[in-house]
């Protein structure tokens, strides 16, 4: 019982096996991949293991603090060397086995040719929010 | 409204269900909606008979979702007749139902939910909110994990040894949310120990309620984590010790020596410390010999280090630990704390950063990049001392 993230990168990942991008495909290759992804979702709750997931625009900025009663100061778009996270899910499992293997349905996704993508998912384990209720000596 | 008497009698009236001639499912099912109506109605009109109010809405809910059923109407003829009340169930029943939620070929995770819920009567939404995931994501382990126990046959006795690791995961969930799982896996292991006469779950009893009765004095109030030798042992629960301490004595006395037993003694002798100076550090790496026999496991070995490192000085301790695998989680950790007992503190420090790198949940790590703050100051303080004497 443990909590993964399982992440997708538009950037910044290692070049997958069928690397086309997306909007080389055909509308036919999207619906199928959209679908896809719908039915891995609705496949881990069936199974009691899906958390949340969630898609996110490749859009965005820095932003940060900049001193007592001054606006936050932002910066973008990012720029073009930035690794950027196309979305995430999470999962809760039994064993880092099981996520690693899920995480190897999930790059399956279909790409062009209706072929798996092969694409590189980043797989983080989450640290627990609470202690466990033992401790060591130390 | 007395919610733990609720919950305490779900695996009765589960039972009762089931003896009735319901599968075990559907009768999961019943109980669950009658928890649920019973948590809604008895807090404005508390019935006089919790029991019998139970099963009979419970075996109601039971005819109303049989009778929908369409597939199974044909049953119908057979559950519509209200059985004569049955004599009131053995405590074998629950046994039962103890081995079922943790048949072998279930999941952890899957074990852990079933028994939360079958035997505990805990809610489905109360069960996610325990273990942070969606109410529908429990809602289709469990009935997932009905399926998979579905033909297992009820009257096969099972393996107590995987019933007391379950509850032990359950144990270890620790508490999140409204739901504090280690005080419902005292619960169920108390009522297992009622109904089962076994050293081991002896043991486990005593195992939890030991630990249990430190919990208050393990985290400052800010949520830190307090190690045993810094925690304030007048915030320990004594009549918590008492009792666990009662429970292994009698448990040990019968000479089936088990892995709870063992570390339930490791855990009294703790508690048996007025001061953490005090501590019987020889007996523990005694019992943590004891505990290497039965069950090899590379985590007691780390944790026999840090007692030798206590019964016989740092240098022992870290000869011990360099027969083990550097990849066991908190090996950096254990190994910086004899680093810095053998004042080495730069290599203790360096230790510490890494563990933290390593540590498995947010308040170990906080704990540990705090213990490499700390060595890191005071060597900065003595290199300052030497460069400006």
């Amino acid at each position: 019982m443990a909590k993964y993230l399982l992440l997708k990168h538009y950037r910044g990942a290692p070049a997958p096996v069928n690397d086309v991008p997306m909007d080389q495909w055909t509308p036919e290759e999207i619906s199928a991949h959209v679908q896809f992804m719908h039915d891995f979702a609705a496949r881990l709750e069936k199974t009691g293991e899906f958390v949340d997931g969630n898609a996110l625009a490749p859009d965005g900025m820095w932003v940060r603090y900049d001193g007592e009663g001054r606006p936050p100061v932002t910066d973008g778009p990012f720029a073009e060397t930035k690794d950027l996270i196309a979305g995430w899910m999470i999962i809760d499992v039994d064993s880092q086995e099981r996520a690693v293997e899920l995480a190897g349905e999930l790059s399956a996704a279909p790409g062009a040719g209706g072929k798996p993508i092969h694409e590189w998912l980043e797989v983080r384990p989450f640290l627990a929010e609470t202690p466990s209720t033992t401790e060591c000596p130390h | 409204m007395d919610e733990v008497l609720l919950r305490s009698l779900t695996p009765v009236v589960l039972t009762v269900l089931v003896r009735r001639g319901a599968d075990f499912a559907a009768a999961e099912d019943a109980v669950q909606d009658a928890l649920v109506e019973a948590l809604r109605v008895w807090p404005a009109d508390p019935p006089r008979d919790p029991k019998g109010w139970l099963i009979t809405v419970a075996w109601r809910k039971f005819l109303d979702a049989t009778r929908a059923d369409a597939a199974r109407r044909r049953r119908e003829d057979r559950v519509e007749e209200e059985p004569a009340p049955g004599p009131a169930p053995a405590v074998d029943d629950t046994l039962q139902l103890y081995f079922l939620c943790a048949h072998p070929s279930l999941s952890p995770a899957s074990a852990v939910a079933l028994t939360l819920r079958a035997v505990g009567g805990l809610t489905t939404r109360q069960i996610a909110a325990a273990c942070l995931v969606p109410e529908a994501t429990m809602a289709q382990r469990i009935s997932r994990a009905k399926r998979t126990v579905s033909d297992v046959r009820f009257d096969r006795p099972g393996d107590v040894a995987t019933v007391l690791r379950v509850l032990y995961l359950v144990f270890n969930e620790g508490y999140s949310g409204d739901v504090d799982l280690a005080a419902e896996a005292i619960r169920l292991t108390r009522q297992l120990a009622a109904a089962v006469d076994h050293p081991e779950v002896a043991g486990l009893l005593a195992l939890m309620l030991l630990h249990h009765a430190r919990r208050a004095a393990r985290t400052a109030p800010d949520g830190s984590l307090v190690p045993l030798a810094e925690q304030d042992r007048g915030r320990w629960d004594t009549a918590l010790i008492a009792e666990g301490v009662g429970v292994l004595q009698a448990a040990l006395a019968r000479d089936r020596l088990g892995e709870f037993q063992a570390q339930a003694a490791i855990a009294a002798l703790h508690a048996d410390a007025p001061t953490a100076e005090e501590t019987d550090w020889v007996q523990i790496v005694e019992w943590y010999d004891e505990l290497a026999r039965l069950t090899d496991s590379p985590v007691v070995r780390l944790n026999r280090a840090v007692a030798v490192g206590e019964a016989d000085g740092p240098r022992a301790g870290l000869a011990a630990l360099a027969a083990l695998d550097g990849s066991l989680p908190r090996h950096a950790a254990v190994a910086a704390y004899l680093h810095e007992r053998d004042g080495d503190l730069a290599t203790a420090a360096r230790l510490y950063a890494e563990a933290a790198h390593k540590a498995p949940n947010l308040a170990e790590r906080d704990h540990l990049t705090r213990q490499a703050a700390r060595l890191n100051g005071r060597l900065k303080t003595r290199r300052n001392a030497r460069r400006n004497p």
